[in-house]
């Protein structure tokens, strides 16, 4: 089995000038209001955070303070707490986004299946992605209360454990209790991606793979999953990102605790923004999240893009 | 097979952006990044106003302990009758957000009155985020209001706000557990009583865990730790400003605290609530003695909120080595120094902190003003409370009093946090905590 053509050709570049300069300035006018908003809310913001991290800004009124340079970047890196944060941050990226992809994938695997009421399964599969954050976190810190969570109540009631384990109570374990809570919410979406993909992929192949003598197993190996590449590349950028900037959830849950062991650069961000004020640090905190970021999708691309020339053999 | 006609999306890994895209996104970042640097390098914030006395204003204030909800809608609402030509917008936050969010709102002038902790006139009034109102302070009130009320919204001699909820941590106790347990109250008069206490309840089986406290990271440990640091005759700082939590006092205070949940005799939950969580396990009887604020008096003995009612009771914080200190968790009302209706503003601080609408809503939170205490009806609101109150008002220890403030608390609940989950040694903590703050101190 071999797989070429996959859009390798130079695209044409056309230039089409359909219309004169008129029509060239009323398409402008019309691309105005999007160019507006997008100057006004992406680059903007992102400059102006750029400017900020470049001065000792340790208030949020607008004023004169100090030019120092790159001295906020250079501090990030001999700031203790923050190998301690981007740890966690790594922990918690990788374990929530590995634990979702695969689950993801299973998921959308049996949705995809022909179930008796699939409607119904794929509708519930929404329910967590629906959840407001925030809510999704007061929920689990419900959950896992020592005192009085249903967590507890359940082993409890299973005669697994009698005694409450204080699933929040203990920094690594917290942690891991925090990937939990954001793998439930967002495995949905994970799960929507790939069974788009999975509907992609036309039911003959395996007609031809089964008349080949591959097995589930292989068609699967060999068949499905290269087949989804692109949608897993695309989930894979989206929830790493998303995974790299968490915040909301540690706030509702942890607060950033217990002894700050749930603590994560963008949380770590925003406490020495808003509650020390030190803006200026803490917009060069913002960058190198975005930086990371950047990386990370870039990273992703140039493997998709090699997986794609490499063709699916 | 062929998968040639297998549809792939190559938008992902299509050609690069072209020079015209790159020359655009470019210039579009270039004009962006200059108009940028002219908003942190010129310029200047625009400043408050006094305006014309009458408007719509907007105050930024907590839905949590001290006045509930409903308390401040009814006391807006009487305010808004008798100043018909003000109209009051309110935004409840809870306490953990109030910092940030006024930190957030400042540039934009959003809100015209901010509520205040007792911890922050020092960080809000050097980077002029609310306004100092010193020379609107009549001469009279600092005579007039409790001493904890007055050193609340102050710093550096200058007046920030209005003192308006007066409040520090009392020990409540579950009065029908102690009888079971054949543990007199008297007892509780000191922490070495209250551990002793704590044996017996949970030798006699009443809770597994008779004590709980607000200890997650977050500022409700370090007023916790403030009243034992005072108790065991400790300072977070001493007189030239350095830190002093690293030594005697305060290392006890924290080895205490350890031990207490090493004894079982603490929920271990602890170091996951807050002051919220505190009030709902002690008020479905899972624990026998805790602190809180004056709130939980209230609604403990309320029987739709809790299944304790009627027998819960309130005691000034018991005493130690050093005396029996309690917190002083006070807030104060704060003009913002953006606000563009200020006259207005302070109407409103004004009628708030009233001592008539103070003595109103006693129930919810003790008046600042002395004589309150004096008066009957107030008295009657909460006798149980005020009695506790006129001992404990008396003796009120402070957070520190400095700028950078948060950034220390930060530091000093981690360390706290270490101690108490066992990764560190109280001393260990502490010192780990004294040496990173030193430098912030020095700021």
């Amino acid at each position: 089995m071999s797989a070429t053509g996959v859009a390798t050709a130079p695209r044409k570049k056309r230039r089409a000038r359909v219309g004169g300069k008129g029509e060239a300035r009323f398409a402008f006018l019309l691309l105005l209001p999007a160019i507006l908003v997008v100057f006004g809310v992406v680059l903007y913001p992102v400059a102006r955070t750029f400017v900020i991290s470049l001065f000792a800004v340790d208030s949020p009124l607008p004023g004169f303070y100090p030019f120092v340079g790159l001295s906020n970047y250079t501090r990030v890196f001999h700031d203790p707490a923050f190998y301690g944060v981007l740890r966690n941050t790594l922990y918690f990226t990788l374990v929530s986004t590995g634990a979702e992809l695969v689950l993801g994938i299973a998921v959308a695997l049996l949705l995809n299946a022909p179930l008796r009421a699939r409607w119904f399964w794929r509708s519930l599969v929404v329910l967590p992605w629906a959840l407001p954050t925030i809510v999704n976190g007061a929920l689990w810190r419900w959950i896992y209360n020592g005192q009085y969570g249903a967590l507890n109540g359940l082993l409890d009631a299973l005669h697994v454990s009698s005694t409450p384990v204080q699933w929040l109570g203990s920094p690594f374990l917290a942690l891991n209790m925090v990937i939990v809570a954001d793998v439930w919410k967002n495995t949905s979406i994970v799960v929507f991606f790939i069974l788009a993909g999975l509907q992609t992929i036309p039911t003959d192949l395996y007609e031809s793979a089964r008349i080949d003598g591959a097995s589930a197993w292989a068609a699967f190996w060999r068949l499905t999953l290269p087949l989804l590449a692109p949608s897993i590349a695309v989930v894979l950028i989206l929830r790493t990102i998303e995974a790299f900037k968490v915040f909301d959830i540690i706030y509702v849950m942890t607060g950033g605790g217990p002894a700050s062991g749930t603590q994560t650069v963008a949380f770590y961000t925003y406490l020495q923004a808003f509650s020390n004020q030190l803006f200026g640090y803490g917009a060069a905190l913002a960058y190198l999240i975005v930086l990371a970021v950047f990386a990370l999708a870039m990273v992703y691309l140039r493997m998709l893009r090699q997986g794609q020339m490499s063709g699916v053999e | 097979m062929n998968l040639s006609e297998t549809p792939q999306p190559s938008e992902l890994v299509g050609t690069g952006p072209t020079r015209r895209v790159v020359l655009t996104v470019g210039g579009g970042l270039g004009l962006a990044a200059f108009l940028a640097a002219c908003g942190v390098s010129g310029g200047g914030g625009t400043s408050g106003g006094a305006g014309s006395g009458k408007g719509t204003i907007r105050a930024l204030v907590m839905k949590q302990a001290g006045y509930s909800e409903a308390d401040i809608r009814k006391m807006t609402g009487s305010f808004q009758a008798a100043n018909p030509d003000i109209k009051v917008t309110l935004d409840f936050v809870a306490y953990e957000a109030l910092h940030d969010k006024t930190v957030a709102a400042a540039p934009a002038g959003t809100y015209d009155v901010v509520l205040i902790d007792v911890i922050w006139p020092a960080e809000f009034g050097t980077k002029k985020i609310i306004a100092d109102v010193s020379s609107k302070w009549p001469a009279n009130w600092k005579q007039q209001m409790l001493g904890g009320a007055v050193a609340t919204p102050q710093y550096n001699s200058h007046f920030y706000g209005v003192p308006w909820i007066l409040d520090t941590k009392y020990l409540f106790f579950n009065a029908a557990h102690l009888a079971k347990a054949k543990v007199d109250a008297s007892e509780l008069d000191t922490w070495d009583g209250v551990l002793k206490a704590a044996r017996a309840l949970k030798a006699n089986g009443v809770t597994k865990y008779p004590l709980i406290w607000s200890w997650q990271q977050a500022e409700a440990l370090i007023c916790d730790y403030a009243t034992l640091l005072g108790a065991f005759g400790g300072t977070f700082l001493d007189g030239s400003g350095k830190p002093a939590f690293q030594n005697g006092g305060g290392v006890q205070a924290l080895e205490f605290m350890h031990q207490s949940i090493t004894d079982g005799l603490t929920n271990p939950t602890s170091t996951q609530s807050l002051e919220e969580d505190v009030r709902r396990v002690f008020s479905a009887g899972q624990a026998s003695m805790a602190m809180n604020w004056t709130y939980m008096f209230g609604m403990a003995n309320d029987p739709k909120q809790s299944q304790v009612a009627g027998h819960v009771e309130v005691l000034q914080t018991p005493s130690g080595p050093g005396g029996r200190p309690g917190v002083n968790g006070s807030m104060a009302l704060a003009l913002s120094a953006e606000s563009k209706n200020q006259d207005a503003a302070w109407k409103y601080i004004t009628y708030l902190t009233s001592q008539p609408v103070q003595n109103n809503f006693a129930l919810s939170s003790l008046p600042v003003w002395k004589s309150s205490y004096d008066d009957p009806a107030v008295v009657k609101t909460n006798p149980a409370v005020v009695k506790q109150a006129k001992k404990q008002l008396a003796d009120l220890i402070l957070r520190p009093q400095v700028k950078n403030y948060n950034a220390i608390s930060q530091v000093l609940q981690t360390e706290i946090q270490n101690a108490l989950l066992g990764k560190k040694s109280a001393q260990q903590a502490l010192n780990d905590a004294a040496d990173k703050t030193t430098p912030l101190l020095a700021k």
